[in-house]
């Protein structure tokens, strides 16, 4: 096991965070109310502020002389990392809150797991983490209840973004041959075993706010690959903006 | 009693009430919600509590426009923390305002008709990210002056939601200066991104701090209630004083000639500020009025399915809980 086979596992987990909470920023101002404006800014920043820590924990690795923001603005599409899910465009309100809530499961899962890590930096970030993540999935599964239970509306919305959203889940549990050795050296998650309690949480919940579970044949992957969806080339030219227009400065 | 009568007596009672209303601000007692207050402190307070209030949420809008485009994760994780500081003084602000018997869905009404104003500085657009440092800089800068005094106004909830803000707007505002001090020690490009921005916001900036004495239409009464304890014109001045010496520190120029120091006064004389300009916007015709408003009704609109829920999903629950109890 290299640094480059760590560093390629960290971009497996923290350019989910990075993607997400980028994502999330977007609606900063434009929330249905004040308060779910607030509460969804904070989740942004907890996970904006993970990906933080595994960046410079790269920049640490890395035989390169990279700083954080090296490893999150100036990498090629084909090099991030994350799952199709969280590249997902906010849609409506019911779109965001599925699309956190089928992250939010995962990453508490997989952190609760990280947090047994032999590696002590991923130790260190999965507890402080944790506690973070355990309140996003109270606050998204919260809101798919009210919004599955809440007027024919709202249902027909929150099943919609079910629907549509649901063919990603599956690729949460991919494992890469890299993520594979990684797992096997003790530093990283097997997450296949996650995979049926994962299944079993989000069908109660869904199956509780009065939602049906959408029968899909296949589901889409392809972003641990660095194979992602059309909406990721977009965030990316918004997101790097910046760092690409103006090299080299320090902000 | 005839009509008459009640009628004096009803009177005689509102000057008692009145008289013992005044007695209380002037011994800089607090007046809390359910106190007895004139009608007209109440329009007031509702008005301008509102308008601030308004403010911090169509506030949100200019600075989050550079969200997704922060040029660092550092800069992203701030500015992301700030917009949402805004947030949540619009709420404290709603929320003190609540407090006279009006609603947050009238409030919003007011803001979305156009019948209620917020500071017209936000209706200047963020073009570049120098943009949000010259932002927390001059505006928060300028919006500190403006607030500090309001610590101490006579309305309980409005001084008290005032402490917390300010402590807030004047980290805001180092932050902003932070912004500035790193692209002015940067690279040429980016320090003209810096002059660019103070350029394009010293003039609104001033202008936020209201129209000259003369023509300012609630100072006198505002003064009384002590929702003001300066001028606009001193409170300009004071700006203008404590901002020229951070420019110079800066390295950069102010885009006023007429700007010098005046050994005798011992402020800066500065020159005229365009006021057409102001009012222009005032009335809605800066760059962004339109796009503001629109960005805010659309939020209000979009989430109106997203409230109906989450309303009739606590009415099911309840109906539950008394079920169940029976």
């Amino acid at each position: 096991m290299t640094n480059e086979n760590l560093i390629q596992y960290i971009y497996g987990i923290a350019d989910n965070s990075l993607i997400l909470g980028q994502r999330i920023s977007e609606l900063c101002g434009h929330g249905p109310t004040l308060e779910t404006d607030i509460a969804m800014t904070n989740i942004a920043l907890d996970l904006l502020g993970q990906t933080r820590s595994y960046y410079q924990y790269v920049a640490e690795l890395s035989a390169k002389d990279l700083t954080e923001d090296d490893v999150a603005f100036l990498r090629t599409e084909r090099e991030y990392k994350n799952v199709l899910l969280v590249e997902q465009p906010n849609t409506d309100f019911a779109y965001v809150i599925v699309r956190q809530y089928f992250f939010d499961v995962f990453h508490f899962m997989l952190l609760k797991e990280l947090e047994n890590s032999k590696n002590v930096n991923f130790q260190a970030i999965a507890k402080k983490s944790l506690k973070e993540v355990s309140y996003h999935k109270r606050f998204s599964g919260d809101w798919l209840k009210r919004l599955g239970d809440g007027t024919e509306e709202s249902k027909a919305k929150a099943q919609q973004a079910v629907n549509d959203l649901w063919v990603y889940t599956d690729e949460l549990f991919q494992m890469t041959d890299n993520d594979i050795l990684i797992a096997e050296a003790g530093y990283g998650v097997d997450t296949n075993p996650l995979k049926s309690a994962y299944y079993n949480e989000i069908t109660a919940l869904i199956k509780g706010s009065t939602l049906d579970i959408p029968e899909t044949p296949y589901f889409q992957k392809g972003g641990k690959q660095g194979i992602h969806t059309e909406h990721m080339g977009f965030i990316l030219s918004d997101m790097q903006y910046m760092q690409r227009t103006y090299p080299d400065m320090k902000w | 009693m005839n009509t008459r009568e009640k009628m004096n007596e009803n009177d005689e009672q509102i000057r008692s009430l009145e008289e013992i209303f005044e007695a209380k601000i002037a011994r800089d007692e607090k007046i809390e919600p359910k106190d007895w207050m004139p009608e007209k402190y109440r329009k007031t307070h509702i008005r301008q509590i509102s308008q601030h209030a308004h403010s911090e949420i169509v506030g949100m809008l200019p600075e989050g426009n550079w969200i997704s485009r922060a040029p660092s994760l550092r800069r992203k994780v701030a500015l992301l923390a700030k917009v949402q500081d805004e947030a949540g003084h619009g709420l404290y602000l709603y929320s003190a305002c609540e407090t006279l018997g009006i609603s947050r869905e009238e409030l919003y009404d007011q803001l979305h008709s156009g019948k209620a104003k917020y500071s017209s500085i936000f209706n200047y657009p963020t073009l570049t990210w120098a943009d949000i440092g010259a932002i927390g800089w001059l505006v928060d800068g300028a919006a500190i002056i403006n607030q500090v005094p309001l610590c101490s106004t006579s309305f309980g909830p409005y001084a008290r939601a005032m402490v917390r803000v300010c402590k807030e707007e004047s980290f805001h505002q180092r932050q902003g200066y932070e912004i500035m001090m790193t692209l002015c020690n940067g690279t040429q490009e980016q320090k003209d991104m810096a002059q660019d921005a103070l350029n394009r916001w010293w003039w609104p900036a001033l202008m936020m701090l209201g129209p000259t004495d003369d023509e300012s239409v609630h100072t006198a009464q505002s003064m009384k209630w002590k929702l003001k304890r300066k001028t606009n014109d001193e409170l300009r001045q004071q700006f203008i004083d404590q901002t020229v010496p951070q420019a110079d520190i800066l390295g950069l120029k102010m885009p006023d000639k007429d700007l010098k120091y005046n050994n005798e006064t011992g402020h800066y004389d500065f020159g005229e500020i365009n006021w057409d300009e102001f009012w222009q916007v005032v009335k809605g015709h800066g760059m962004c009025n339109k796009e503001r408003i629109s960005a805010r009704k659309n939020a209000w609109n979009n989430g109106e399915w997203v409230r109906d829920a989450a309303v009739a999903y606590a009415e099911k629950q309840a109906d539950k809980e008394v079920k169940e109890a029976v």
